[in-house]
């Protein structure tokens, strides 16, 4: 074993004098206040160390590993829920330049048609350092809407859309005496902290600047004008004027078949709800890549309804959950979430299975080409894994976009059933990370979780070879499908394979019933 | 057989008359007009050559199509002396029952009115009119003062009524038998057992491939799901309405259902159905009606705040509200027990010429009344599919849960059933659960007045519902009601109280129906 190095150096895990094979309970320590905690609470033979305790389990946030990680030794079975540079992926400048040199590599390497696999996010570019650039981009496509982010918040704050070069001034003009903006926007944070413990973890995620950057930076990416809306109406009939009359809407109907006709104003444009996807994925090593899919995951849905004409509205364009809850007519027990298997089942009754499917392996890719990018980029580590939520906007031709990458997703419940996904999340995250050490490594699901890549892509055939060769090669990902245990589930015709277990939460008791 | 060979002829007469007045009839002479031009029609066999001439042109199959459909729809015909009435329903203290239920609707409906002192109806100014229009996609957004309007009745009320149903003719009164007095249905009506059950659904049977079972992912979809779904696709392109009602019975692929059950409903999208769908919304938009803030209400309190729905809020107002104005929804109370209310011009008070029905469809909702359009935002983008799709399936099926009748898939006969299967089967815990103070039907009641909308996840839902049109009955939201009740019977044994036996069966949205159906009718001994 090896001693720390400096007398600085905190170690972690030293087993005192026990061996570590036997080790009766494991330590486990963590700054969060929600769902997490109940978890690791929970799990049977893990105890929690406060303060300076020693530790073999860490699900610290971003700001104490900044701060941390490189004075902190750790014995190898210590586990911590970081990687040292994970910003790389989850600051939405680094991810896009990431990709952005990913997308050369491939196409040096692979050619174009590899290269094109990586057009799954929107035209960025940072500000304030490509300010030219963009001007130039924005010049060249007038009229299209852009969104202004701050790259290292989330939750939706200082997020802004324009149109017009002359706001972009403006808000130029306001950084250069920046000064005033950071200084102001620090108490905020703090205050948004103690007003709410449990979200600290949130709160926090967002200031991860490794260096504190005089100007905050921005990015500008192009804003994705048609996402894909669910509960919109009119499709058909096209028309701004009240009814004038019984045959002249159909016949306009007649004239543009093909639905809105886009010389109107957008106000034709049917409003319907605006949504994004949040999916988790789960790193446990960049070299080699290991990546597994979490089934579950939701929808979240705009409040209002969509429609271009008001891009001051934010809460029309921003679904965050945080967002929404600012907004007047939130209702804390209306739903504004749907699990992805509704999501899912929803699109299929809706579009042929092949649509379908290739949406999802679209999303497929993009969970890895994005790993890949920063595969090379991002300390390897084997005492961090990391659980990512990705934020994935769909268009209207069922296309899959990359929003960010966050490395704290929210795991904080806003309904009865988000507590249930988030815990069953975290429950399978354990599972994975594997301390107790009860996998045998050669698992293709556990729980919710899909192992995706193992250093390659994973079929979801047993025993069949993981290469994507020549035959029907089909990944190992279920997103949106069937993530628990499901309630009676039925023999194959008169087949009776009866192991019905069902729980009840009001009795909390457990039956199972029997049938041969 | 001479009997047989006369109602035959009978029934062929109505469905002729029937079809006469339709568009169909209209389309079908134009057609044999055009034809005449053609070269293959020959004036010596001129009948023969048209007739040739629809089958080729498809529209044979219309024709078809329609025939079945009125033969869904309308009940055989009755013995030529019987008045009419007796198609609405036969048995005498059944209509009376469900016209004094009309009459204290109508008289809370009244009341509501007078204390709010809002008309009944009104012309809407041109600003509002305007204003309405360009909200019409996003009403959900409005969030008007609702809350001095409440749902006109519960279907708990609505289960009061049935409790208190008698048959006069039938004595009861002191001997009690042990049987009659056990459940909350009092009136001697003939249901199924579970023999005849097994009989009527044998395509559920252990031996027959299920969606709902035989799709789920421990299961190769070689074996059943790949077949099923390439025997839809014929079945569609066929476009042969009881081929597919046929088919449905062993549920519908995900991605054909919108079109299955468009063609089982028989419903057109033709141009002019768009535009009757935008009549009704002009006239949405031209009147103000006091049902609206009803069916407003019912869509905030219920739809809206459900996991599953809430997305479609805007959808339910645009269907609800032209519903609510649709005059041919008045033709099925030829065979609805129901008569629609009638409304009096001011000041004209009892004069027949003056009477108008009121909502014009004819149809008061209740609480939870937007439930039975929810489910169908899942399969239809389009406003007017959507709608013709609900007004079918509420002219056909829907109106039987809320109207008071002796039909075997009339709500009466469907408590009787759920009661009675119970009794049968599970009598010990039938027993328990009355012991305890907790009548099974008054949990169950709601899941069968929804027909189990809002309260299974919907894939469940649909699956359901794809049995109810392939059997064009609604017998199965008993069967399945009774199905849950065994399968969560050994918890509901151990409950003391009716809150904690309604906290056992608070949610099923976990359940998975087609394998709940299958054992109770198929695996349980009997």
């Amino acid at each position: 074993m090896s001693r720390p190095k400096n007398q600085n150096y905190k170690s972690h895990g030293s087993s005192k004098g026990k061996e570590r094979e036997q080790r009766a309970s494991i330590r486990f320590k963590t700054t969060l206040m929600n769902t997490l905690t109940d978890v690791l609470r929970n799990r049977p033979g893990w105890v929690e160390v406060k303060d300076e305790g020693e530790w073999d389990f860490y699900w610290c946030d971003v700001s104490w590993l900044r701060e941390n990680f490189d004075h902190t030794y750790m014995d190898d079975h210590v586990r911590i829920s970081h990687f040292r540079n994970h910003y790389e992926l989850t600051r939405k400048n680094y991810m896009v330049k990431n990709l952005k040199r990913f997308r050369r590599q491939l196409e040096r390497e692979a050619g174009k048609l590899e290269a094109a696999k990586c057009d799954f996010f929107p035209k960025t570019f940072e500000m304030p350092c490509e300010y030219h650039l963009f001007v130039e981009e924005f010049r060249k496509h007038p009229g299209i809407t852009w969104i202004m982010k701050p790259v290292a918040r989330s939750q939706g704050k200082g997020i802004f859309l324009f149109r017009r070069l002359k706001d972009i001034m403006d808000w130029r003009k306001g950084t250069a005496g920046k000064k005033f903006t950071s200084l102001e926007a620090q108490p905020v944070r703090a205050a948004a902290a103690t007003a709410n413990p449990s979200g600290t973890h949130d709160a926090r995620s967002s200031d991860d600047q490794k260096d504190e950057l005089p100007v905050e930076n921005y990015v500008a990416q192009r804003y994705i004008e048609n996402p894909y809306l669910i509960g919109d109406g009119y499709k058909a009939l096209p028309w701004c004027q009240p009814w004038p009359g019984p045959c002249c809407p159909l016949l306009s109907w007649r004239l543009h078949p093909g639905g809105v006709d886009s010389t109107k104003p957008e106000t034709c444009r049917n409003p319907g709800r605006k949504f994004d996807l949040r999916v988790y994925v789960l790193v446990m090593s960049y070299l080699p890549l290991r990546a597994w899919l979490y089934r579950d995951g939701f929808a979240r849905f705009s409040n209002t309804r969509f429609t271009l004409s008001s891009i001051d509205d934010q809460y029309v364009h921003l679904t965050n959950v945080a967002v929404q809850k600012t907004s007047p007519d939130y209702h804390p027990n209306k739903g504004c979430k749907w699990m992805l298997q509704r999501f899912r089942q929803y699109l299929a009754s809706k579009h042929s299975p092949q649509v379908v499917e290739t949406l999802f392996s679209d999303m497929d890719n993009i969970f890895i080409k994005s790993l890949q990018s920063v595969q090379k980029v991002i300390i390897s580590d084997k005492h961090c894994f990391e659980l990512y939520g990705y934020d994935i906007l769909i268009d209207q031709d069922l296309k899959p976009w990359l929003l960010e990458v966050n490395a704290s997703p929210s795991l904080t419940a806003s309904s009865q059933e988000d507590y249930e996904l988030k815990t069953c999340l975290l429950e399978d995250t354990l599972h994975v990370v594997d301390m107790e050490a009860r996998l045998t490594g050669k698992e293709k699901r556990v729980g919710g979780f899909d192992l995706m890549w193992n250093d390659g892509p994973v079929s979801r055939e047993e025993g069949a070879p993981d290469l994507p060769g020549m035959g029907n090669f089909v990944t190992n990902t279920h997103l949106g499908m069937q993530a628990r245990w499901e309630e009676a589930p039925g023999g194959a015709g008169g087949i009776w394979h009866y192991t019905v277990i069902e729980f009840n939460l009001q009795l909390s008791s457990c039956v199972i019933l029997g049938k041969d | 057989m001479l009997q047989e060979e006369s109602d035959l002829s009978l029934i062929i007469a109505q469905i002729v008359q029937k079809l006469k007045g339709s568009n169909l009839y209209a389309q079908l002479e134009r057609q044999a007009w055009a034809s005449l031009q053609r070269p293959e029609i020959r004036l010596e066999s001129l009948k023969e050559d048209i007739k040739e001439f629809f089958k080729i042109t498809g529209w044979e199959k219309k024709l078809q199509n329609a025939v079945y459909s009125e033969l869904n729809v309308y009940p055989l015909p009755r013995h030529p002396a019987a008045p009419p009435e007796h198609l609405k329903e036969p048995l005498v203290y059944m209509r009376k029952a469900q016209g004094s239920w009309e009459k204290r609707i109508l008289k809370s409906l009244n009341s509501m009115c007078t204390e709010l002192s809002i008309p009944l109806a009104r012309k809407r100014p041109v600003g509002q009119q305007k204003e309405l229009l360009n909200k019409w996609n996003e009403m959900g957004t409005d969030e008007p003062d609702l809350s001095l309007f409440r749902p006109v009745y519960a279907p708990k009320d609505f289960l009061e009524v049935l409790i208190n149903l008698r048959n006069p003719n039938y004595e009861n009164g002191d001997s009690l038998s042990f049987r009659t007095h056990l459940g909350l249905i009092q009136v001697p009506l003939k249901v199924k057992d579970i023999p005849e059950l097994k009989e009527c659904f044998v395509e559920l049977g252990l031996n027959t491939g299920q969606l709902g079972i035989d799709d789920s992912t421990q299961v190769p979809p070689e074996l059943f799901e790949n077949e099923h779904v390439r025997i839809g696709q014929k079945v569609l392109a066929e476009q042969d309405s009881a081929a597919a009602q046929q088919y449905i019975r062993q549920g519908s692929p995900t991605a054909l259902r919108a079109e299955l059950w468009a063609l089982i409903l028989n419903i057109s999208s033709q141009p002019e159905d768009i535009l009757y769908y935008e009549q009704l919304k002009t006239n949405v938009i031209q009147h103000d009606l006091l049902v609206d803030s009803l069916i407003y209400k019912d869509v905030k309190l219920t739809a809206s705040n459900d996991d599953y729905y809430f997305v479609f809020e805007d959808y339910l107002y645009q269907v609800l509200l032209c519903f609510s104005r649709d005059t041919s929804v008045l033709g099925h109370f030829a065979y609805n027990s129901a008569s629609p209310p009638k409304s009096y011009i001011r000041g004209k008070l009892g004069l027949e010429e003056y009477a108008v029905f009121y909502p014009p469809n004819g149809v008061i909702p209740f609480h939870g009344f937007s439930m039975y359009v929810a489910p169908l935002c899942f399969l239809y983008h389009e406003p007017y599919k959507l709608y013709q799709t609900f007004r079918e399936m509420y002219v056909r099926f829907f109106f039987r849960l809320h109207s008071i009748s002796s039909h075997p898939s009339g709500i009466v006969s469907l408590c009787l059933l759920f009661e009675t299967l119970l009794q049968t089967y599970l009598p010990q815990l039938f027993y328990h659960l009355r012991e305890i103070g907790a009548q099974p039907l008054r949990i169950s009641f709601k899941w069968m007045v929804r027909a189990f909308s809002g309260y299974l996840a919907t894939d469940q839902l649909l699956l359901l519902w794809d049995r109810i049109l392939g059997y064009n009955s609604l017998e199965i939201l008993a069967v399945l009601a009774a199905a849950v009740f065994a399968f969560r019977a050994v918890n509901l044994m151990e409950v003391t109280s009716l809150a904690a036996a309604e906290a056992v069966l608070a949610d099923l949205s976990t359940l998975k129906v087609m394998p709940l159906l299958q054992i109770f009718l198929f695996a349980t001994v009997t």
